[in-house]
């Protein structure tokens, strides 16, 4: 009965590919735009992620996340240097500058200042020279991907392609002559801004004069030592926030997802695509029972239980379910393997999975509920009235 | 089988169907014997009750009072799981439309009957070979039903309802769908395979032109039967 089932749903071409594609497009909307989200909010905290080296981050009791810069006085970084179980600690300075680029046009940069002695805080992978590369006059790194798009300079011909920004090549970031002695290749920050390294005094003097300038603190724990302790120690002792890596990693995911509109903007998106698929599967689905009710009260006249008439559309709504699932999620996964390399946060984790497979569970019972109750309730003196 | 030779046999038996002003009386105490190894004609004008004391008699659909006992069966006192069950086990149908699920093959059709009490699919689809070849079909096995004339796939049907030998077997206006050829063509089909010492046939009919192929012919009106009248069978 269920072979027999399963025909009746597939010789149908009409209704179950209409079926198949309201879950396919249901599932591909839910899974796309999650994965985007995710890729987004992970782009949130990857700075974070880039600089493995400290265990604590020390900052301003008022910052609400990584970009929310609140300067410090420099003399912070002695106090919490003064913190038993602080192996070491060193400063980095964070802010967004106005850079000069070769045609005279100016574009924002993230510049990242690097504790001048140990260069602690630098980029993860280095493309072109080395982290050491600035310690020599004038010394920047920039990251690979603004190098090739906004620092880049632009074509000497109409219609031409612009010449990535190179080592050797100079900018001017607050009047001040910076070289590129080397290219570097980051994590995507959630503000898409070009990435520049430099050491922590000459970031200082590229940045605006004022009183406090010192953005971070970042700690290692001695051997042995909880960084989750130490970093409640540092709070106490020096009145500063003080946040394991993880920590910081959740106190600034929590504010791009209280204090802005990108949940609401993507839940929105997702439900759309909940909406959508239950409306056009459950719609399908149901007029593809309402055409086989004679077939179904036939069957049930000839002996047919309700509980095997039950379980042929509980098949019926699984083989759809499991299909559309399938195709959608594999479409979004194409998505973003196209999409790979490009400005487009994509990020597919398996929670994803579970939600579009658990979303595309409700649209399916929804849709089988309807045909279901339709079919149980069936009298089957009806087949001899159709 | 039934021990006195009645296959079907009803006492006052009543339907109504809604309520209050809505109501209407179907049946109003009908009385009929239904003999094993006979095909009774049930003929009336439109409206009179035919179908729903088919249905009634078919187990699926619940009389109101009265008693209907069908093989020695007491309908009233069976459970609708019971009915039903009992339905797969004794009750073959026989439909004006045919209700042939369309998107499975003749045999597949054919053998539906069996895969409800349980056959293995292998012995279904064998066994409705069988019977598609004893109503002249033994050349379509494997078409659908959309391939097939009005007249063939009334055939398929009658192999349907012939394939697990149920010892009654309704029909609903079997040839009122069909030309006068194909009526009558349909009619033997039925009569040479269907009509056996142990089984018995009722056909609900407008159709005159196959009178002559029933044993004895009920005529209904406003929900009774008004006349039970011999007919000679043409075999």
């Amino acid at each position: 009965m269920y072979r027999i089932a399963l025909k009746m749903l597939m010789g149908d071409r009409g209704k179950y590919l209409g079926l198949i594609m309201g879950l396919t497009f249901a599932a591909l909307l839910i899974t796309q735009q999650s994965s985007i989200f995710t890729g987004l909010m992970t782009r949130t905290y990857s700075f974070i992620n880039d600089l493995s080296q400290p265990d604590i981050w020390v900052m301003d009791p008022k910052v609400q996340f990584i970009d929310d810069v609140k300067p410090l006085q420099d003399t912070e970084l002695i106090r919490v240097r003064g913190i038993t179980g602080v192996e070491w600690a060193v400063p980095l300075y964070k802010g967004l500058l106005k850079a000069r680029l070769a045609d005279g046009n100016f574009q924002i940069v993230n510049l990242l200042g690097l504790d001048d002695a140990t260069l602690i805080g630098g980029p993860p992978v280095m493309v072109e020279g080395s982290l050491s590369d600035l310690r020599r006059q004038d010394a920047i790194i920039v990251n690979d991907v603004g190098a090739a798009t906004r620092l880049a300079k632009k074509p000497t011909e109409p219609g031409g392609k612009p010449t990535p920004l190179a080592v050797g090549d100079v900018l001017e970031i607050n009047d001040r002559r910076a070289v590129v002695v080397g290219i570097c290749r980051v994590s995507r920050t959630f503000q898409s801004q070009p990435v520049i390294y430099t050491t922590y005094n000459r970031a200082t003097t590229f940045a605006p004069r004022e009183r406090k300038l010192l953005s971070f603190v970042l700690v290692k724990a001695a051997d042995g030592v909880d960084p989750k302790g130490l970093a409640g120690r540092i709070a106490r002792g020096t009145g500063l926030a003080a946040y394991t890596a993880q920590e910081f990693k959740d106190l600034t995911f929590d504010y791009y997802m209280k204090s802005t509109g990108i949940p609401i903007n993507f839940g929105i998106a997702v439900m759309l695509g909940f909406l959508i698929g239950t409306a056009i599967a459950g719609q399908t689905f149901y007029n593809f029972t309402l055409e086989n009710l004679r077939y179904f009260g036939t069957l049930k006249a000839m002996g047919t239980t309700n509980a095997v008439l039950l379980r042929m559309i509980v098949l019926q709504a699984l083989v759809v379910g499991a299909l559309g699932y399938g195709l959608g999620i594999g479409a979004a996964a194409l998505f973003g393997y196209l999409m790979r390399g490009t400005e487009l946060s994509f990020r597919l984790v398996p929670e994803i999975l579970v939600l579009a497979g658990g979303a595309i569970a409700v649209i399916v019972t929804l849709s089988a509920l309807l045909s279901i109750r339709k079919v149980m309730k069936l009298e089957p003196a009806i087949v001899f009235k159709m | 089988m039934s021990q006195n030779g009645t296959a079907v046999s009803l006492r006052g038996v009543t339907k109504a169907y809604g309520a209050g002003t809505s109501r209407v009386q179907a049946l109003r105490g009908v009385d009929l014997d239904v003999r094993l190894g006979e095909l009774l004609m049930l003929v009336g004008p439109s409206g009179c009750g035919k179908t729903t004391l088919i249905s009634v008699v078919a187990a699926i659909l619940d009389h109101d009072e009265g008693e209907i006992v069908v093989f020695d069966r007491d309908l009233k006192s069976m459970s609708p799981g019971e009915k039903t069950r009992f339905r797969g086990a004794n009750i073959g149908f026989v439909f004006q439309a045919y209700n042939l699920i369309p998107t499975i093959t003749v045999t597949e059709n054919v053998a539906i009957p069996l895969l409800i009490l349980g056959s293995r699919r292998a012995d279904a689809l064998a066994r409705a070979g069988e019977v598609l070849g004893t109503v002249g079909l033994g050349d379509k096995l494997e078409a659908l039903p959309a391939a097939l004339s009005g007249g063939q796939q009334q055939r398929v049907a009658i192999a349907r309802a012939l394939v697990n030998n149920p010892r009654l077997i309704v029909c609903d206006e079997p040839t009122s769908a069909l030309d006068h050829d194909t009526g009558r063509l349909v009619m033997e089909v039925l009569r040479k395979n269907a009509l056996s010492e142990d089984r018995a046939l009722i056909i609900v009919t407008h159709d005159n032109r196959i009178f002559n192929f029933a044993d004895r012919i009920a005529r209904m009106d406003d929900g009774r039967i008004i006349l039970v009248e011999p007919q000679v069978a043409t075999s």
